[in-house]
């Protein structure tokens, strides 16, 4: 087996504040290959944290630790502020979850694209424009001319994920972390998205890092999941193996979901245990 | 429909038109929902699912159709006290529908005094208990609070009124799964003892199925078809777009 495209060993995120500190994401490991690995928890779990400390995203009062952070051999904790701007966008690409607030809303959706092209490679504007347009064609944007000219708030939120990913793409990065990339979007949509996402990902052959709360989402979409509860990993497992999950909260996340066809009155709600968080 | 029509109807919408500019966001929606029964809505964003619920509230105007609430018919404009304590609304974000700037038992406080109610200590305290938070939480600002404990006070708001029927928007889409349990068992507990009438609207069909007797499908500012839940487990329905809705809510296929 090859060296992982990515090593995380014992993150920590740490905040300070008023009150003492908080350790966000407290001591998780993971390696990824070219493969897609899920990370699911609630709110407050650390999920985005240790997506954004990957990506170099990390607010800069808080302080990361790890014993290892490595991406292809280039160790994240220690490069310098440059090498961070080649790494990001042209070999680590992210999406976010709301179009409506990561795109930026007075400039063009083409000249964005084409801003991340020419941030990072060395081309000619026109051909720059060709192939934004091309990579808008990819993510099934039926009229790429048109919506190249178009500004951020005349397109659907689908449409605008759509755009999310194109630019994230176009420079062909062999990492991407997505944070609940399609949480915002509507039911139908959100498969839209996924299937696009997933056809890129498995052509390209990237590395996925899926970032979610919604545990069957991630477990229909991704090889492995990592579940976390306050800032640990406390179960990882084949996603096919999922109904055979081990941990009461990896269990719990599961039973707690109404489907339709099922009749549970009430619900069985997740009980928290405190060395569950120890 | 027709067995649903002999019972009591506690709301009743005929033809209801909303139009905002051009735009027809309500295109001819009736719809009957009987006392003591839960009513779920579906469908896409701008599909009209919010726009009906918030006409049936008072809180958009609508341009044409007829509205009955629990025997007594409302026009689009003012309405009286009455139809406020009749029915009751849960909002989508708990973050954006409780007054930063209050605290827990001014928010409870405010409707109690509107409408005159005595007692209002104890109607305090019970509503809080009520919702499985404790006296601890009655002088928290709702920054102090998390999404979960926010939409219980949000619960405990509409509540405090003894309405008779409950409008629910998105009450549980932005929650964790794991609280979006706990708020739907909370929900259904007060319905029982208190023998409420639900209006649902969600874009999540496992909570409508779960929640709700039978369920509307909307799209387009129409009501593309009603049916009992069950018809959805056996997939007894019409509608191409019921089923774009099932398909959906199932998950990601690869292929």
């Amino acid at each position: 087996m090859t060296a992982p495209l990515l090593t995380v060993d014992d993150l920590r995120v740490t905040f300070p504040t008023r009150t003492g500190e908080i350790q966000a994401v407290r001591g998780v490991s993971f390696t990824l290959g070219k493969e897609r690995l899920g990370i699911v928890g609630e709110s407050g779990s650390g999920k985005s944290q240790t997506g954004r400390a990957i990506m170099g995203l990390t607010p800069g009062h808080a302080r990361i630790t790890a014993s290892k952070l490595e991406f292809d051999g280039i160790d994240l904790l220690k490069v310098t502020p440059k090498q961070r701007r080649d790494l990001r966008g042209k070999r680590i690409g992210m999406i976010l979850q709301d179009p409506k607030y990561s795109l930026n809303p007075v400039m063009t959706i083409g000249k964005q694209i084409i801003e991340t092209l020419l941030a990072h490679e060395k081309i000619s504007r026109s051909e720059a424009r060709d192939r934004a347009l091309k990579m808008l064609e990819q993510v099934q944007i039926r009229d790429p001319e048109r919506v190249f000219g178009l500004y951020p708030n005349e397109v659907s939120g689908g449409m605008g994920q759509r755009v999310m990913i194109a630019m994230m793409l176009i420079c062909g990065p062999e990492l991407l972390i997505a944070d609940e990339p399609t949480s915002a979007l509507d039911v139908t949509v959100q498969l839209d998205v996924l299937s696009i996402l997933d056809k890129l990902v498995a052509e390209r052959g990237m590395g996925l890092v899926f970032i979610s709360h919604d545990l069957r989402l991630v477990s229909s979409f991704c090889d492995r999941v990592i579940v976390m509860y306050a800032g640990r990993i406390v179960e990882e497992l084949p996603s096919a193996d999922l109904a055979q999950a081990k941990h009461p909260y990896t269990q719990g996340l599961l039973n707690c979901l109404p489907t339709i066809g099922t009749d549970r009155h009430p619900l069985p709600v997740l009980e928290r245990k405190v060395e569950w968080s120890a | 429909m027709t067995g649903i029509m002999t019972e009591k109807t506690a709301l009743s919408v005929r033809d209801m038109i909303v139009t905002f500019d051009e735009y027809v966001a309500l295109d001819h929606v009736s719809v009957d929902v009987a006392t003591g029964e839960s009513f779920g809505i579906v469908g896409e964003s701008g599909s009209g699912k919010s726009t009906l619920l918030r006409a049936v509230a008072g809180l958009n105007r609508f341009d044409s159709g007829a509205l009955a609430v629990d025997g007594r018919s409302y026009s689009s404009g003012r309405r009286d006290k009455e139809f406020y304590r009749t029915v009751q609304m849960v909002f989508q974000d708990p973050y954006g529908s409780l007054h930063p700037r209050q605290t827990v038992d001014r928010l409870l406080l405010e409707p109690l005094v509107i409408h005159g109610f005595d007692d209002i200590d104890v109607r305090i305290a019970r509503a809080l208990d009520e919702v499985g938070l404790g006296a601890g939480f009655r002088f928290r600002y709702s920054h102090q609070l998390s999404g979960g404990q926010r939409q219980r006070i949000a619960i405990a708001r509409a509540l405090i009124l003894e309405p008779k029927i409950l409008l629910l928007d998105e009450p549980t889409s932005a929650l964790d799964a794991s609280i979006q349990a706990e708020i739907l068992n909370l929900l259904e507990q007060a319905r029982k003892d208190r023998n409420l009438t639900f209006v649902m609207v969600s874009h999540d069909l496992g909570v409508i199925s779960h929640m709700c007797e039978r369920v509307a499908v909307m799209k387009s500012g129409k009501i593309v078809e009603t049916v009992p839940v069950e018809a959805l487990e056996k997939r007894e329905f019409s509608a191409d777009y019921t089923r774009q809705l099932l398909v959906a809510s199932e998950g990601f296929r690869r292929g």
